[in-house]
């Protein structure tokens, strides 16, 4: 029998079972709220002109292709959603997708991937004289009321820094996974036993390989291990990394869990932006759907899933057909728990004047502003604590508006 | 704290071996960087010439493609182009054996470690197409000729390689006034993605003195140099732009456009102090520990300045130093380093990697990499790997080095040595108690020698 098979099927009725409201009310009374956050990093710095195209900006036609109407989505009000997220159209009309145009961090000037993201994942600070040490989402976990060991996740092999910091968060890439004796298992654990930093990733590694439906205990010895590991590696080996991502995701956020996040890459488009740009689209497209699916209707409902990128691109195509480094871009929201089927935005214009450096999108909002209303909103946690411990130094301002 | 044979075959090699005797002293260990590569002959890799007229090869099957699209001969090179992708996408995984296997048998481990150091500091790889596995010819070429010279050779060697003008977008990058941009406008145009690495990444490092506008200029002064599938490196003065471009507040070209102002502009870079630092600084944070004594990082910058940037010196000042042999071991091996090192402590069989078949070696070596944290030769970004140790001690990373240390001898390896005498082959002399009991107590060889190899005495270096 197909082991993966098997396990998978008693998974989903392991699942089934803990979503019921008569089994153990207790702990869910435990946990902060309903409200869910997944925070999804693309990096290399999205091109929010071609995603979210405004072309109702006068300016828009000199400096990019017209949107194609075939393909791409108008959204009303003079702005267009590339084609290539087609696959959330839907969303949008159900109003569970909003857009949020021309923001960014306070990252400027040095456009550099790495300081941009250490920003964009710190919440705050100044690179040139040093971030927190620790990530925004963390800061956010010890700021909530009620949260546990098990209510964030940092999803995948990505480090994550956006979670790193003192609250005990979960980590767990989903492909891995484990299969071994049991004597291996009590013996690993003894040999690390006077290494703190690799005791606690093992006992962590062999509580998720546990609990992710196939038991990491192999009994009958070295064949039946070698078996195990070779139907997990095999696993590990299909296609799909993202829905991967979101699917485990959605099953820890189904249960205890309230925040994850993880990263999808491939959005650094210096060249032949088109062809790059729509696949990291229909990846995101296609993570995002998987979440909904993932979390199901009542999960759904509390859900709000943001995806951030570390900044804009340049306004002009450069001469490769690709966009380098700039700095207002867009960030886009789904879920049920969001007012969407907006573009929310104080447009800056497209005008030479207009721009940033007269060469990049101006960002007319900080986009910390709009991810505080957003926890502000999902958790009740007052503004005095996310302008001073999750996003210190933030002006928080008016609220956007961003969740039902 | 000074030098100590395990430790420095631990820290600067590639783990213990039961075949190769560890240096007698720091001399030693530098003398090893001016023996004949005897490992590059044994376990050979192509260099990238070699390897760019597979891409010829590759074009003018192409060409033969698009011109008789849907007749038998259109069909022939289809067939040829799947068959050369095949044996690229082959060859690459077994150069990734070599790679293994120069470390497993190597009389000079220092010189592999510093060839997946510098590898990592010049990240360069192909995006698309054939290219994409060109990165072990492009180390073979550009990096591991140059690792005890100049830094500012090694520099010139990797940036203006054509690998990494392919892989950072100076392929296309015309100055704005060149004659194809305007010839072309809105096809060919500047592309600052190289220069701002080389001042951010490769050089100055990302809090030197530098500003968007040295950026540009660089950039500018950059266009021109682009690569060709004939030649590999090329200048075309028809991609430069006019004029001379202020980079750091020196001037340079102004003249004829060439290659000789691009290498110019490389050389004051490679001298600048705040390259002498940032390069002290990763040297010390890779080999010695995350967080290196300041007085470390100081010496290395200090025999670098004197130098003008001799590695060697840099490397003699990193082996002098007391702070080198500090027996914490606070650094993690990274995933290649710690694969790579229990396969030289289990001398493992030439064949047991070299000529295997792609399934094979996907299953024995680059799965478990990846799972690991380390996609081989994809890199997320060309700042490369990451040298903070918590980014590899997490649970999945975890997982994998466990999964693959239970797993894996007993198939690359037909006989497994006793996991009693495995902890000294593996450990030297001095093997924590926990460990001694694990490898006597453990069901099955391939348990203990497991137990062996993810003890954080092995782990860590």
């Amino acid at each position: 029998m197909d082991r993966r098979a098997f396990l998978t099927r008693s998974a989903a009725l392991g699942c089934s079972l803990a979503a019921s409201p008569l089994v153990t009310p207790m702990s869910f009374a435990a946990a902060p709220g309903e409200g869910r956050l997944v925070v999804i990093l693309l990096r290399g710095g999205m091109d929010g002109l071609a995603t979210v195209m405004p072309h109702g900006d006068p300016g828009f036609a000199a400096l990019r292709p017209a949107p194609d109407f075939e393909t791409d989505l108008d959204l009303g009000g003079g702005y267009a959603l590339a084609g290539a997220l087609g696959g959330l159209a839907p969303l949008w009309q159900a109003g569970q997708l909003g857009v949020v145009h021309a923001v960014s961090t306070p990252y400027r000037d040095k456009r550099s991937h790495f300081d941009g993201q250490d920003l964009l994942e710190a919440g705050g600070g100044d690179p040139r004289r040093g971030l927190p040490r620790d990530g925004w989402l963390n800061r956010l976990v010890q700021s909530l009321p009620g949260a546990t060991a098990q209510t964030a996740y940092a999803v995948g092999h990505d480090p994550l820094a956006i979670l790193g910091g003192a609250a005990e968060v979960q980590r767990w890439a989903p492909e891995s996974d484990l299969a071994l004796s049991p004597q291996a298992i009590r013996l690993a654990g003894r040999v690390m036993q006077d290494d703190p930093a690799m005791a606690a990733a093992l006992q962590a590694a062999l509580r998720l390989a546990d609990g992710d439906g196939d038991a990491v205990a192999v009994p009958g010895g070295e064949a039946a291990m070698m078996d195990a590991m070779m139907q997990d590696m095999t696993a590990a080996r299909g296609g799909g990394h993202h829905a991967r991502l979101a699917g485990f995701a959605a099953d820890r956020l189904r249960e205890e869990a309230r925040i994850a996040s993880f990263s999808l890459n491939g959005w650094d488009t210096h060249a032949n932006q088109a062809r790059g740009l729509n696949r990291a689209l229909g990846v995101l497209a296609e993570t995002i759907t998987a979440l909904r699916d993932g979390l199901g209707g009542p999960v759904w409902r509390h859900t709000a899933v943001v995806a951030v990128t570390e900044f804009g691109r340049t306004v002009r195509l450069n001469g490769s057909g690709g966009t380098d480094h700039g700095t207002g871009g867009a960030m886009l929201l789904a879920g049920g728990a969001i007012r969407g089927g907006r573009v929310v935005t104080d447009w800056p214009g497209l005008a030479e004047a207009d721009l940033y450096d007269r060469r990049d999108l101006r960002p007319t909002r900080d986009l910390r502003a709009h991810l505080g209303w957003l926890i502000r909103g999902l958790y009740g946690i007052d503004r005095a604590t996310i302008e001073r411990v999750v996003f210190p130094g933030l002006e928080m301002g008016r609220d956007p508006g961003l969740l039902l | 704290m000074r030098f100590d044979p395990i430790l420095a075959e631990t820290r600067f090699g590639c783990g213990l071996s039961p075949l190769v005797a560890p240096p007698a002293d720091g001399a030693a260990l530098l003398a090893g960087l001016e023996a004949p590569d005897v490992m590059a002959a044994r376990f050979p890799i192509e260099r990238f010439a070699t390897f760019l007229s597979r891409m010829r090869t590759r074009r003018d099957w192409q060409k033969i493609l698009r011109d008789n699209r849907g007749s038998a001969m259109g069909e022939a090179a289809r067939k040829e182009i799947r068959l050369l992708n095949k044996a690229a996408r082959q060859d690459n995984l077994q150069w990734l054996a070599a790679h293994v296997l120069r470390r497993v048998y190597s009389p000079t481990p220092f010189r592999e470690r510093l060839e997946g150091f510098w590898a990592d500091h010049f990240t360069a790889t192909g995006k698309a197409g054939l290219i994409r596995r060109a990165t072990s010819p492009y180390i073979e070429e550009a990096i591991r000729p140059n690792l005890s010279g100049r830094f500012e050779d090694l520099l010139i060697a990797a940036v203006t390689h054509p690998l990494m003008v392919h892989y950072l977008d100076q392929q296309r990058s015309a100055g704005p006034g060149s004659a194809r941009a305007q010839r072309r406008p809105g096809v060919f145009g500047l592309n600052e993605n190289l220069a701002r690495e080389i001042l951010e990444l490769h050089t100055l490092g990302v809090d030197g003195p530098y500003t968007q506008a040295d950026v540009r200029q660089l950039a500018e002064l950059m266009s021109g140099l682009t690569l060709h599938f004939n030649v590999g490196r090329q200048f075309r003065k028809d991609m430069a732009e006019p004029g001379a471009e202020t980079v750091l507040g020196v001037s340079y070209g102004g003249g004829t456009p060439h290659l000789r102002d691009i290498e110019a502009v490389l050389r004051d870079l490679a001298r600048h102090p705040a390259t002498a630092r940032h390069v002290a600084r990763k040297l010390a944070t890779h080999f010695v520990s995350d967080r290196p004594e300041p007085s470390l990082v100081a010496a290395l910058e200090q025999a670098y300045r004197d130098s003008g940037g001799e590695l060697r010196a840099v490397y003699a000042a990193l082996l002098a130093h007391p702070a080198a042999w500090d027996r914490a071991r606070p650094n993690v091996k990274q995933p290649f380093h710690f694969i790579a090192s229990a396969c030289r402590a289990l001398v493992v069989p030439p064949e047991a990697l070299l000529g295997q078949s792609e399934r094979a070696l996907r299953l024995r070596l680059a799965d478990p990499l990846r799972l690991m944290g380390h996609v081989w030769q994809k890199p997320d970004g060309p700042d490369g790997l990451a040298e903070a140790d918590s980014a590899w001690i997490t649970p999945q990373g975890m997982a994998a080095r466990l999964q693959w240390a239970v797993a894996m001898p007993r198939i690359l390896l037909p006989d497994l040595p006793d996991p009693r005498d495995f902890v000294t082959t593996a450990l030297g002399p001095d093997v924590p108690e926990a460990v001694r009991f694990a490898a006597r107590a453990a069901e099955s060889r391939a348990d203990g020698i497991g137990m062996v190899l993810i003890s954080p005495a092995f782990q860590r270096m």
